[in-house]
C-alpha cells in the first residue's frame, strides 16, 4: 500500500542508490519524486504513512537538477531566428534532442532579426515569438523558459556575427521602440542589450519592472555605464569577454561588473560563460570564476550547427565545417559559433577551474535559476521543487559521463 | 534479570541488534502475526539501529511484519524539528529499512488533546497484543523513558514534566540553549513497559554507571524508576564494560562468566 492517498493518488517514484545535489553538496540520500515534484519522505510516512511505488536503483550515480540552458540559438540544423511557417515544431525538435545533454529547461535565443521575425505582421505564420509560448518540460523536450532577445538594440562596434542593417537604437523614448520591434514581450525572458546606447535607463527599468532579465551585451560600455545599467536593473552579462571592451587595469570595462563595489545590496550580477574551451581561454575562465564564482551561469551560445555530424552542412547562406567541437566557415579558419553540448561545457568548466562536482553542476543548473528567479521550482532538488532531473554518472575528468533525464511519470526520457 | 556485558559500545550495540534481529526471525512474524517492538531514541540505541540496517540491508532480517511503538515524543516541538524524536526515527531507522509506515507507532507531541493522544496510544498497544519485547534506555537519573524520579512505577502513557536532569542532559541537542529544550514530553508509563512480555535495557558509558547500580543493585524505588524491572520475569540489561564500574566485582564476575557462554550465534539458517 503505497501511500492511504489521503493527499493524493499519483504514483510516487523513489531513486536509490544514488547521491544528490541538495544544499550545494554531494548527499547520500534517495531522492523522492510525485506528480513532478519532489517529495518529502518523512511527511510521506508519517503523514501519509505512504512509500514508494516504485524504485530505481541509480547504482551510484549523481542526480543533479536538470541544466537550464538560457542562451541557444537552435541546434540539429534548427534556426531559431529563422522565420518560417512552423517555428514551434523546430523549437520543439530541439528541445527533445537537448534531453541528451541534461538540459531540462532553455530559453531559445534569437539573435538581431528583421522585425518580421518579431512580430505577427499577418495571418501567414512567419513571424517566430508568437509561435512559441513558455511552457513546462516534459519527456517529450525541454521546457521553454521564454526566449532570450540577442538584440537589435545592441552596439555596432561589437555586433560580432549580429547583421548590422537590422540594429537599432531608442529613437522614441524607450518602451515603445521595444513594442515597435518586438510586437509582444509576453513570452520573452531575457533581452540583451548595449547600455551605452542612449536612452537605455529607462528601457533596463520597464523590463526589469515586468520581471525580465536584462543582460548587458554586445556593448562597448565602460564600467561605470555598465553599473548605471546594473542600478536600474540589468542583471546579467551575455557571453563574457566576447563582443565587449576587453578588461583594462584602468577601465575594467562590462568586465569590471564581477567585481564591482557599486551594486545594489542584496542584488548578485550572473554573467554567461561559454565553456567549450574555444570562446574563452581556459585562464580567462578561471579569473572570472575565482573573482565570482556565485555568479557564473553556464550557456552553449550554440548555434544551428550543434549536434551535427563533423564535415560540410550548408546552413541558410552559409557554408559550415565542423571539425570536433569547432565550427568554422567552410574552407577558412574563422569561427561561425558554438557548437558545444551543455554538458560538455560542464565538464570542461569543471576540468578547467579544478572546482568541485556540486559547483560545475550548480553553475548550469541553480545559478541560471537564481538568475531568472525561478529558483524556488527550479535548479534545485529541494522538497517541492519541479522534478526534472539528471542522473550522472561519475564525474571524473576523462570518462564520459552517463546522461539520463527522468521526468515525473519516471518514464525515461533519453 | 540477565546483564550482558560487552567490552565497549560497539559490542554492546552488535550484541542487542543480534538479539531483536533473532527474536524477529525465530517468532517468524506474518500478515496474521505481527511482531510487536518497543522502541528507544538517544544516543545509546544508535549503534543498534546501526546494526539493524546492515542486517536488513544484508537479507538477514525484514520488517515487513514488524509493528514499532517509540517510548515518547516531545511536546510542542514541531514534528519537522531535527530534534523531535519523529525525525530521530524516521532518519536513523525508518528511512533505511521496509517497515510499513501504517505499523510504525510514535506519540504525537502536537495532538489537541494529549490525554486523549495518550489514552489511544495504550489501546492501539492492546489492540496490536502487547508489546513482544520493549527496547529501552536508562537516564542519568535512572529514569525509563521519560518517567523521571518520582513517577509511579504503575504508571501508564501519560503527560510528563522533564526534570531538570533530563533537561540539561538534553540541552546538547538543541545548541546548549536550555529555553530552547521542551519541557514537557509524553510517555509511556512504566507500567506500560512492565506489561511487555520482555524488556532489554541498553546502558553504555560510565556517565550511566551509577544509574545501573541503583537500578540493579539496590532496592526497587520510584525515584530510580529503572528499578521496577527487578519484578520483571524476563529483563537483559545489555552494557558495556564503562557502565559498570559503579558495581560489585561480584556482580560483574558472575555476569560475565553467563555472557560468555550464551552469545547468540550467527543465524545463518535463514536463507
Amino acid at each position: 500500500m503505497p501511500s492511504n492517498k489521503s493527499v493524493s493518488d499519483a504514483p510516487i517514484t523513489q531513486f536509490i542508490n544514488c547521491r544528490i545535489l541538495r544544499d550545494n553538496e554531494l548527499q547520500r540520500e534517495d531522492l523522492w519524486v510525485r506528480e513532478g515534484r519532489i517529495l518529502d519522505p518523512e511527511k510521506l510516512f508519517f503523514d501519509e504513512q505512504g512509500y514508494a511505488d516504485k524504485r530505481v536503483d541509480c547504482e551510484g550515480s549523481i542526480i543533479a537538477p536538470g541544466f537550464i540552458d538560457v542562451q541557444i540559438n537552435g541546434g540539429y540544423g534548427i534556426d531559431f531566428s529563422q522565420a518560417s511557417e512552423n517555428v514551434s515544431d523546430g523549437v520543439s525538435f530541439v528541445a527533445k534532442k537537448i534531453l541528451e545533454h541534461g538540459v531540462t529547461s532553455f530559453c531559445p535565443t534569437l539573435v538581431t532579426s528583421p522585425p518580421e521575425v518579431y512580430h505577427k505582421v499577418t495571418v501567414s505564420f512567419l513571424s517566430v515569438l508568437p509561435q512559441v509560448k513558455v511552457h513546462d518540460g516534459g519527456p517529450h523536450g525541454a521546457g521553454v523558459l521564454g526566449f532570450h532577445l540577442e538584440g537589435p538594440f545592441i552596439s555596432a562596434e561589437k555586433k560580432g556575427a549580429h547583421p548590422e542593417k537590422y540594429l537599432r537604437t531608442f529613437k522614441s523614448g524607450g518602451l515603445e521602440d521595444l513594442m515597435e520591434v518586438y510586437g509582444s514581450l509576453d513570452d520573452v525572458a531575457i533581452v540583451t542589450l548595449a547600455p551605452e546606447l542612449p536612452g537605455s535607463q529607462s528601457v533596463v527599468r520597464e523590463l526589469s519592472r515586468r520581471g525580465i532579465t536584462v543582460s548587458l551585451g554586445h556593448s562597448a560600455a565602460d564600467l561605470s555605464q555598465a553599473e548605471e545599467a546594473v542600478q536600474h536593473g540589468a542583471t546579467f552579462i551575455t557571453h563574457l569577454f566576447n563582443a565587449m571592451l576587453p578588461f583594462h587595469h584602468r577601465d575594467p570595462g562590462i568586465v569590471g561588473l564581477l567585481t564591482s563595489d557599486r551594486i545594489p545590496a542584496g542584488r548578485t550580477v550572473y554573467y554567461g560563460m561559454i565553456a567549450d574551451g574555444i570562446h574563452t581561454n581556459p585562464a580567462a575562465l578561471r579569473i572570472a570564476h575565482r573573482a565570482h564564482p556565485s555568479g557564473l551561469v553556464l550557456v552553449t551560445d550554440a548555434i544551428t550547427a550543434m549536434g551535427l555530424p563533423p564535415g560540410r552542412h550548408t546552413l541558410g547562406q552559409q557554408v559550415i565545417e565542423i571539425q570536433g567541437l569547432h565550427a568554422y566557415v567552410a574552407g577558412t579558419k574563422t569561427l561561425s559559433g558554438s557548437i558545444a553540448t551543455m554538458d560538455m561545457c560542464v565538464r570542461h568548466f569543471k576540468q578547467a577551474s579544478g572546482c568541485s562536482v556540486q559547483e560545475a553542476l550548480e553553475a548550469a543548473s541553480l545559478h541560471p535559476a537564481q538568475l531568472l528567479g525561478i529558483s524556488h521550482k527550479k535548479g534545485k532538488l529541494d522538497y517541492g521543487s519541479d522534478a526534472g532531473q539528471n542522473v550522472e554518472n561519475d564525474f571524473l575528468p576523462f570518462k564520459l559521463p552517463k546522461i539520463s533525464v527522468y521526468y515525473p511519470e519516471s518514464q525515461r526520457a533519453h | 534479570m540477565r546483564l550482558v556485558i560487552l567490552d565497549d559500545y560497539d559490542l554492546a550495540s552488535e550484541w542487542a541488534a543480534k538479539y531483536i534481529r533473532n527474536r524477529i526471525v525465530q517468532f517468524k512474524p506474518s500478515a496474521d502475526r505481527f511482531f510487536t517492538l518497543g522502541l528507544p531514541t538517544g544516543s545509546t540505541p544508535y549503534g543498534c539501529y546501526q546494526k539493524l540496517i546492515e542486517y536488513y540491508r544484508h537479507g538477514d532480517i525484514s520488517f515487513k511484519y514488524v509493528k514499532t511503538f517509540n517510548m515518547d515524543e516531545y511536546v510542542g516541538l514541531p514534528r519537522a524539528h531535527p530534534e523531535s524524536y519523529h525525525s530521530y526515527m524516521w532518519n536513523n531507522f525508518f528511512k533505511h529499512i521496509d517497515i510499513d509506515p501504517a505499523n510504525a507507532h510514535i506519540l504525537d507531541g502536537n495532538a489537541q488533546n494529549l490525554e486523549e493522544e495518550c489514552q489511544a496510544y495504550e489501546q492501539k498497544i492492546a489492540e496490536a497484543g502487547g508489546i513482544e519485547l520493549f527496547v529501552g534506555g536508562i537516564g542519568p537519573d535512572g529514569h525509563i523513558a521519560f518517567n523521571e524520579p518520582g513517577s509511579s512505577l504503575v504508571s501508564r502513557t501519560r503527560v510528563k514534566t522533564l526534570a531538570k536532569d533530563t533537561i540539561v542532559a538534553n540541552a546538547r541537542f538543541f545548541g546548549n540553549d536550555l529555553s530552547k529544550v521542551p519541557t514537557m514530553a509524553l510517555t509511556v508509563g512504566v507500567g506500560t513497559v512492565m506489561d511487555a512480555k520482555e524488556v532489554m535495557i541498553l546502558i553504555t558509558g560510565a556517565h550511566k554507571a551509577f544509574a545501573l547500580y541503583k537500578a540493579i543493585e539496590e532496592g526497587v524505588n520510584h525515584m530510580w524508576t529503572v528499578s521496577a524491572f527487578q519484578q520483571h520475569p524476563r529483563t537483559i540489561f545489555v552494557c558495556d564494560e564503562d557502565a559498570t564500574l559503579e558495581l560489585r566485582v561480584k556482580t560483574v564476575k558472575y555476569f560475565k562468566v553467563m555472557t560468555i557462554n550464551k552469545t547468540p550465534k550467527f543465524v545463518w539458517w535463514l536463507k
